[in-house]
């Protein structure tokens, strides 16, 4: 370790527990292929990075337009953050062929791919497209569930420090500090939740099932029939004898989903249907992770304790 | 969990036999009893601080997450490979259709044609370069099968100053839609302004590519391939399907110096014009020689536009609405030849000039429903000898396309045709496509 880095590594310890921080001399530019990615990008790289999403918070992560300004995006990204698991594999790739930038390729320090070394669960047996578009990998929507989102906060510093080693220490403790607030409120979470365990639910798409295994939640079916197949009058009707006979009396809906679909079996079934988003930004005052986790548990306490 | 239950307690009533056959030779009974209930007792013990770590495990999930991650998983393959099958089937009021549906990838018969089966492969060749071939299977109108070695190209990935070289066969840059596969139109067949400059297969050859990505906070790009300018996918150059073009005898001509070779410049940039809407433009050019004489040359110039709007709330990418337009105009200079008609006859140098368009627009009503309307015309002005090839024609087409999921489509397209001097014509098409194997990537 030579004198300046010496310098560098007493500069920041003396500085950062004092808030202050040295004014970065150039943000690392951060792209994230969702809001959400983004938002923990965020948290953990604070005022050493620039963050950009590539997804709307509103729009199906599933589909995103390759547009020609994400490969200048892209282009000049110092790190890329993508959720993996096959949630991008629409439009990412041929951004990434145009965007002829090595610092995000695969295995570079600047890439994270979000879903390696997350639990992933639903991993088909077989690949067969006839069950729907089934993820190889297994579900991609993991973020929902705070304790994977702990595991992803760590590799996104690991990589921050790795990117940018001078502010390896402020990372540090942006990473000690979210995760001493996130699991704060997790603990809070599961109390407010936990009147509600084994409640039954359903969903739009397959895209709430952590969160469910992680409250203890039961998602007794979802409106399309398979994942990405179309919700059929016939799938439907068996959806709302399932609700009736098991008493599921919640339907929960993102933003970009068909919320008329929801509305006609919530109808039949004396169901609420609840807005919930997984991006934060979707809905008014879901700025951060946090705020979004406590906007969705909100809302699905107090959409079961009303149908009750 | 049960599962590990099970197999731990089989565990411990099979030690537990092991262990009391070995001490029944060796040992007196009640020592045998003695050591048996203190074997119990202690696997019992081990069994309790399981169950209680597991236990501790389900009530207190942040002591998961403080666990070791799981060891990062495979993914990806070296190479992806997919398959996509077109058939097309139906009517139209002349029965000679090649006549009237030109493209090579357009239906061909009354009844049932397979344009396109396509198998595509791709991956990444090592930390330098990818790897892209497509192979192609066509059904001809007497039932023959061809095979087609359509594209075939290498791509870099790590140029330094944002180039980015491509080498092989490839269908170049040159507007939007003549390097997009059959299985990306929106329409069953080819714009007609695309078969007139390039012929019914597009403008493909053999060639590199150079590209430039611009330091511009906006995309714009710069392009220009070199490639042979031989072959029937260069129609307006090098062809052996010249003489439809320019009604001479062709010219047996080689490639003498860099000027005998095809350029074929691009430039493209985007604009975001709101958080929903894209503009995408360019302008291209194709120019080289061509075969009615030794020093004669073709230039083609275009122009396109691809405009976007998107909903923000889009689930699987609709609803939507977009423009596609392109226009492209060509001066083929045809030198002073020997009719191909009349050998007698000798055809004056003179600059064959032709132009052409196509506009649509796709609206994306709702979840895998598309509706389409195109206009199109193309034209030639008046020259020495008449050419099919070149005759004033127009189209008016509207198609519904509806994908039961991401990877299959249906398709039913009418087409009102009008050529001048023959004629109006009626058709109806019905398109079924499906798509195996990788998940390709959409390009925008």
């Amino acid at each position: 370790m030579n004198i300046l880095s010496v310098f560098h590594v007493a500069a920041a310890a003396l500085l950062f527990p004092l808030g202050t921080g040295h004014p970065p001399a150039k943000k690392l530019n951060v792209v994230a292929t969702t809001p959400d990615l983004a938002e923990l990008a965020r948290e953990i790289g604070g005022d050493f990075v620039d963050v950009k999403a590539l997804a709307k918070p509103t729009e199906d992560p599933h589909f995103v337009d390759p547009k020609p300004s994400h490969i200048v995006t892209l282009n000049r990204a110092d790190m890329l953050i993508d959720g993996g698991a096959e949630l991008e594999l629409g439009w990412l790739p041929a951004l990434l062929e145009s965007a002829r930038n090595d610092k995000i390729a695969a295995g570079a320090p600047g890439r994270v791919s979000a879903s390696q070394g997350v639990r992933l669960v639903e991993i088909p047996t077989s690949f067969d497209r006839s069950k729907g578009d089934v993820h190889s990998l297994g579900n991609p929507h993991f973020l929902i569930d705070p304790v994977n989102v702990k595991l992803i906060v760590a590799q996104i510093a690991d990589h921050l420090s790795k990117v940018d080693p001078s502010d390896a220490q402020a990372f540090s403790a942006n990473l000690k500090k979210f995760n001493a607030a996130l699991d704060a409120k997790m603990a809070e979470w599961q109390k407010t939740l936990a009147p509600f365990a084994g409640a039954k639910i359903v969903t739009y798409h397959k895209d709430f099932t952590y969160l469910a295994e992680r409250f203890k939640l039961d998602v007794i079916e979802t409106l399309e029939p398979k994942p990405g197949i179309a919700p059929s009058p016939s799938h439907l009707a068996t959806v709302i004898s399932a609700m009736k006979a098991s008493n599921a009396r919640v339907i929960l809906v993102q933003s970009f989903q068909n919320r008329r679909t929801a509305e006609t079996v919530a109808r039949q079934t004396d169901a609420k249907v609840l807005d919930i988003t997984q991006q934060p930004g979707a809905i008014k005052g879901t700025d951060t992770y946090i705020q979004l986790m406590d906007y969705i548990i909100q809302t699905l306490a107090s959409g079961l304790q009303e149908q009750k | 969990m049960r599962m590990r239950r099970t197999t731990a307690a089989f565990a411990v009533v099979g030690g537990l036999c092991l262990s009391a056959q070995y001490a029944r030779a060796q040992q007196a009974p009640d020592s045998i009893t003695r050591r048996q209930q203190r074997a119990i007792d202690s696997l019992s013990a081990a069994m309790r601080a399981m169950q209680s770590q597991l236990d501790s495990i389900v009530r207190n999930p942040s002591a998961a997450a403080a666990a070791p991650a799981a060891q990062p998983r495979t993914t990806g393959a070296y190479m992806n490979v997919s398959f996509v099958g077109l058939t097309d089937f139906g009517w139209s009021d002349e029965p000679n259709v090649p006549a009237l549906q030109v493209g090579d990838h357009d239906p061909h018969v009354r009844g049932f044609t397979i344009p396109n089966a396509e198998l595509a492969l791709d991956g990444t060749v090592d930390p330098y370069f990818k790897g892209f071939a497509n192979i192609v299977y066509k059904i001809d109108r007497l039932g023959e099968t061809n095979v087609e070695l359509e594209e075939m190209f290498l791509l870099s990935s790590s140029l330094p100053k944002n180039l980015q070289l491509k080498a092989g066969q490839y269908f170049v840059e040159f507007g939007r839609q003549n390097n997009q596969h059959p299985h990306a139109w929106a329409f069953a067949d080819e714009p007609l302004v695309i078969n007139r400059m390039f012929g019914p297969d597009g403008l493909r050859s053999q060639g590199a590519r150079l590209s430039w990505l611009a330091p511009t906070s906006w995309y714009s790009e710069a392009m220009v391939s070199v490639m042979n300018s031989a072959g029937g996918t260069t129609q307006s150059f090098r062809s052996e399907e010249s003489t439809e073009i320019h009604g001479g005898r062709l010219l047996d001509r080689e490639v003498r110096s860099a000027k005998d070779l095809m350029i074929v410049p691009r430039l493209a940039t985007s604009f975001d014009l709101t958080e929903t809407q894209t503009l995408v433009v360019g302008a291209s050019a194709a120019l080289g020689p061509n075969n009615s004489g030794p020093d004669a040359s073709t230039q083609i110039y275009g122009v396109d536009l691809y405009w976007k709007w998107k909903s923000p709330t889009a689930h699987q990418g609709f609803p939507f609405v977009s423009f596609q337009g392109e226009a492209m105009t060509r001066s083929y200079d045809a030198a002073e030849r020997l009719s191909a008609e009349t050998p007698t006859v000798t055809l004056p140098a003179e600059t064959l000039k032709d132009r052409g368009w196509y506009a649509q627009l796709l609206w994306g009503i709702k979840p895998l429903l598309v509706a389409g309307i195109r206009g199109e015309s193309v034209g030639g002005d008046a020259a020495a000898f008449d050419s099919e090839l070149r005759t004033d024609r127009s189209r008016l087409s509207t198609d519904l396309t509806w994908f039961p999921s991401e990877f299959s489509k249906f398709r039913v397209q009418y087409n009102f045709d009008h050529r001048n001097g023959i004629g109006n014509n009626h058709s109806l098409w019905f398109q079924l496509e499906f798509l195996m194997g990788a998940h390709a990537a959409h390009k925008f």
